[in-house]
């Protein structure tokens, strides 16, 4: 199969590959830069174990096509932390027990790293429609809706 | 002696028999009689066998003593998930 | 190992245990560094996928690999010829489930596997192998199995426990019986008896990471897997015997899990992975598509149960009947045992009979799910009570305590009971708030208990004293839900020294003895007592290292708050030695510093929870939304708190989704039709309300701190609690499970005739 080259931008640097044209964006993550953070819990969209940003934008990169990353923004898990300094949110996961077996633990971060950005103050219910999107099987999603209240408490303090 | 209750499909490898009297100071020498005196039994033993000494279940546990007067139940083999 | 004599966890000042610190794998798993089964590499790995029957029930008369074999980029193929015999009676299902060898027993069953350089390559290379079968009749529900002229799965399988045996073979592997007394007896001196029929549907256990592995065997026969599994020593016995490799040359290493909760506590595609890496002479990677998991892994029972109960007026059961049926796919091995020992467990019963069946059908073999074949038997038993309660006008709480099982009671599956937390679970849920808070239209409560029984178990453990005084902590469990953190709290509350200072792993099978799996709840309570009594050894050590470098007998040291100090003003006035210090002297003074344990833990203490919950049924669509959920349940000791409440909450969250949405639902075609998690509804974040805990500690007279094991009772109560909820909530008793809106809509409707 043709393979095709794509140019963009993942975490902040600029990156390029050759991928096969009907390869997932979450295939070339994980596959071809090595980006193992992202994961794949179904490859159909259900689950969010693979959510990134595409310009800012949670997508679940097993229905992108790692062509359409081309010119674009995407930011993964691995892009959360500022250097050594680790995200509120990522902060919080780990004080409020947020994760147990810590596999959707990427892709709920992504998410809802996305909405504390378009929504500094949501509410328990926007949180949880929010994070509609990432399953959970070990938690109950209890402690991961307390620690983004709390991240986002902490956020807005400034 | 001991006394030993017979649970489930242990029961009924042993004939009905829920109670039995053995003599054994060990896990290891009452399973071994019991193997000898019920021949059916035997196949239940060899695929795994949990004995309840005093309420506190063991499993594979063939050294562990039987303490004189101690209530001994046999169970089938279980794990959790 | 008993509880300790010093010490009573109750009122014992506990430094480290029962804190909440930050867990050791946590920055790992928050910045996506940790790696889990599908993350790891090998330099010329080549791709492995598996060919799956599309028929519930066939003979494979024939397989022919020719033309994949010539596909460019096609390494290896394996078909059942390609794995030998076992002479192993307990291992022979699991390698018949592995791959196929004379029919394919169900939709998914593995049947050929291939290896090459490209994943598009290998499904290229799959459709190119032709399979012939003949299709057979099947069956998947275990009622229609059981019947006389069902379709065959196993011409040689003869009901066992049955006196004479059956002349003729049929689905019906086992037939089990448990109790004491004549439940018959026992409903003469009833002045209520209720008797009714439930069912429940196949789930999942729904972890969201697939099985994957990565094998690599060399020309010398010597091979290295890497896998997510929640046992890796018994991956690894397991792939050794099948493939007839010697253990020792086998080395297996734990990925970070995501997920198992039984499901991950056996083999499917590993032995598959080294058989074709063996062939292949390069490492070759198999990672399971969602809905190979679903096919293809191992789901809980489906069931059918007859429950009859009797109670007098004043709210004593007096007698008490069930007869289990539970089908566990293509071979034998329903958990309808444990759920016929423990659905009366929490009473204290004169006449209880329990009778189980265990039922072959063309399903996937099935796997433990947390607390195996409890959920659907309490379901079943807390319901009838229920109704029972409601009849005589009695409070549900109050008709469980009047029949609870307390210490010294005799249980339903044999043995006595000894100190245990029921009554103190019962009390503390109808304290509660929770139970006292209005409800508002078409809203119902309820309320159930439920036991599990907890294990114990292989374990070793090794605890390496570091040149900084800090401490490597090595155990053989997989961690599962945050037991390293435990681990260590309990290793720096024995050796006193910071939490910090002690880092703990995972090892591989040939860095450290045997240990069995990561199941029946026994991780915190056998590797935690290992870990304990490996702290204890080196503690002994360290006493005596400062012994020789003062010159007094190594019993006149004693150990405390991290320090090594003379134990009174006779043995001599020396300054204490820090672990710190030792540690730095250690090769000048006898070498490493090293404590171990190797045991098979026993003592393992059977817990209870009661479970509260509040429904809402909206009658127009049989929607069920749970408004408010509370777990309690006895822990003996919680040794982080966090990690306790979390195994409360997630097992409730699992019982949400097991009784109102997930259901394996299959065709008349014999075929599972939602193998996804569209289709196989789990709950996602805004169908749950918060979950509330309490953390009851009635301390496990077998443990040093008084553990009990908790990851499993969490998910008995559930069921039963939800459906006492809506059937309070809808004014109809729901005896199908799930209560999905066309199954809550139709019971509505049937009820107002």
């Amino acid at each position: 199969m043709a393979k095709v080259q794509v140019s963009t931008t993942i975490n902040g640097d600029a990156v390029s590959f050759l991928c096969e044209v009907d390869e997932t964006l979450l295939d070339v993550l994980r596959d071809r830069l090595g980006l193992t953070g992202s994961k794949e819990g179904c490859s159909t969209g259900d689950c969010g174990a693979c959510s990134v940003t595409l310009d800012g934008r949670v997508v679940c990169s097993c229905l992108v096509l790692g062509a359409e990353a081309e010119g674009r923004e995407i930011r993964t898990v691995e892009g959360i932390a500022d250097g050594d300094k680790l995200h509120p949110l990522q902060e919080k996961f780990l004080e409020f027990a947020a994760l147990q077996c810590g596999i959707c633990t990427p892709g709920f971060l992504v998410s809802s790293k996305a909405l504390l950005e378009r929504n500094p103050n949501p509410t328990e219910s926007e949180i949880r429609f929010a994070l509609a999107g990432n399953l959970c099987r070990c938690t109950g999603y209890d402690k991961i809706v307390r620690a983004v209240q709390a991240a986002a408490a902490e956020m807005r303090k400034g | 002696m001991v006394q030993v209750t017979l649970s489930g499909p242990l029961k009924a490898a042993a004939g009905g028999r829920a109670q039995l009297e053995i003599e054994a100071a060990t896990i290891h020498q009452l399973l071994s009689r019991l193997e000898k005196d019920y021949p059916k039994l035997k196949v239940l033993i060899e695929r795994g066998i949990a004995v309840a000494i005093d309420g506190q279940i063991y499993r594979d546990d063939w050294l562990r003593p039987i303490p004189p007067g101690s209530e001994v139940v046999l169970l089938p083999r279980m794990a959790g998930g | 190992m008993p509880l300790d004599a010093n010490l009573d966890p109750r009122t014992h000042q506990f430094k480290y245990v029962g804190t909440r610190p930050l867990r050791p794998d946590g920055v790992d798993k928050v910045t996506g560094r940790a790696k889990f089964g599908a993350d790891a590499t090998a330099p010329g790995m080549l791709v492995g996928k598996i060919l799956r029957s599309p028929h519930p029930h066939a003979r494979i008369r024939s397989i022919n690999t020719a033309k994949a074999a010539k596909l460019p980029g096609v390494k290896a193929i394996v078909t059942r010829d390609d794995f030998p015999e076992t002479k192993d009676p307990s291992l022979k299902d699991v390698l018949y489930n592995v791959m196929a060898r004379e029919k394919a027993l169900y939709d998914g069953h593995a049947v050929a596997a291939v290896a090459a350089t490209s994943a598009s390559i290998a499904r290229k290379a799959l459709k190119l192998i032709e399979v012939k079968y003949d299709i057979l009749p099947h069956v998947t529900d275990v009622d229609e199995a059981m019947k006389p002229g069902a379709p065959l799965l196993h011409k040689d399988m003869i009901t066992d426990g049955v006196d004479p045996a059956p002349t003729k073979a049929s689905n019906i592997a086992a037939k089990c019986e448990f109790g004491h007394g004549d439940p018959e007896e026992g409903f003469k001196r009833a002045d209520h008896v209720i008797s009714r029929v439930f069912k429940t549907e196949a789930t999942h256990q729904g972890y969201i990471e697939p099985h994957a592995c990565l094998a690599s065997v060399g020309t010398d026969g010597s091979g290295e897997l890497w896998v997510c599994t929640q046992g890796h020593f018994m991956v690894r016995d397991t792939c050794a015997a099948l493939l007839g490799m010697d253990v020792s040359r086998l080395r297996v290493t734990a990925s970070e899990i995501g997920g198992g909760f039984g499901g991950k506590t056996t083999v499917f595609i590993e032995p598959v992975a080294l058989a074709l890496s063996r062939k292949a002479g390069k490492p070759v990677k198999i990672v399971m598509s969602r809905e190979e998991v679903f096919r293809a892994s191992g789901p809980t029972s489906s069931t059918s149960m007859t429950v009859k109960i009797g109670v007098n007026n004043a709210g004593r059961i007096t007698g008490a009947f069930a007869e289990l049926r539970f089908q566990g796919g293509a071979f034998a091995g329903s958990p309808v045992v444990l759920g016929a020992m423990s659905c009366f467990a929490c009473y204290d019963l004169e006449h209880v009979k329990v009778v189980g069946y265990d039922v072959v059908t063309n399903r996937p073999k099935q796997a433990a799910y947390r607390a195996p074949g409890a959920p659907m038997a309490a379901f079943a038993v807390e319901s009838v009570l229920d109704e029972l309660a409601q009849k005589i006008g009695m409070d549900p709480i109050e008709l469980r305590l009047k029949n609870a099982a307390k210490e010294g009671t005799k249980s339903s599956y044999g043995p006595k009971y000894n100190r245990i937390g029921l009554i103190d679970c019962l009390e503390a849920a109808r304290r509660h708030p929770h139970y006292k808070a209005p409800l508002g239209a078409n809203q119902g409560r309820g309320v159930a208990a439920g036991f599990w029984f907890n294990f114990g178990g292989q374990t070793c453990v090794s605890l390496n004293v570091n040149i900084d005084g800090t401490v490597a902590l090595v155990v053989g469990t997989p961690d599962i839900g945050g037991s390293r953190a435990s681990m260590c709290l309990m290793a720096a509350e024995e050796l006193g020294i910071p939490y910090d200072k002690v880092r703990a792993i995972v090892a591989d099978t040939s860095s450290l003895g045997y240990n069995d799996i990561s199941e029946g709840s026994r991780v915190t309570f056998s590797t935690g007592l290992a870990t304990i009594s490996a702290a204890r050894d080196a503690v002994t050590k360290l006493c005596a290292r400062a012994a020789k470098i003062w010159g007094i007998p190594a019993d006149a040291v004693v150990w405390e708050n991290g320090y090594a100090k003379p134990s009174g003003p006779n043995a001599g006035n020396f300054e204490p030695l820090s672990l710190q210090d030792l540690a730095k002297k250690a090769a000048k003074t006898g070498g490493p510093i090293a404590g171990h344990y190797e045991v098979n833990a026993d003592g393992a203490g059977v817990s209870f929870a009661v479970h509260l919950c509040d429904a809402e049924v909206d009658p127009e669509t049989g929607r069920v939304q749970i408004k408010r959920y509370t777990v309690v349940q006895d822990a003996g000791k919680a040794i982080h708190p966090s990690y306790v409440e979390g195994q409360y909450q997630g097992g409730a969250a699992q019982g949400i989704g097991w009784a109102v949405n997930e259901e394996y639902i299959y065709g008349k075609d014999g075929r599972l039709q939602n193998p996804g998690f569209l289709d196989y509804r789990v709950p996602v974040c805004s169908d749950l309300p918060m979950i509330d805990t309490v953390i009851v500690e009635v301390p496990n007279p077998g443990h040093p701190y008084g553990v009990r094991g908790v990851g499993e009772t969490s998910i008995v109560p559930p069921l039963a609690a939800i459906a006492n909820a809506v059937s309070n909530a809808a004014g109809v008793r729901m005896t199908q499970l799930p209560m999905s809106p066309p199954r809550l809509l139709k019971a509505i409707f049937d009820a107002k005739g």
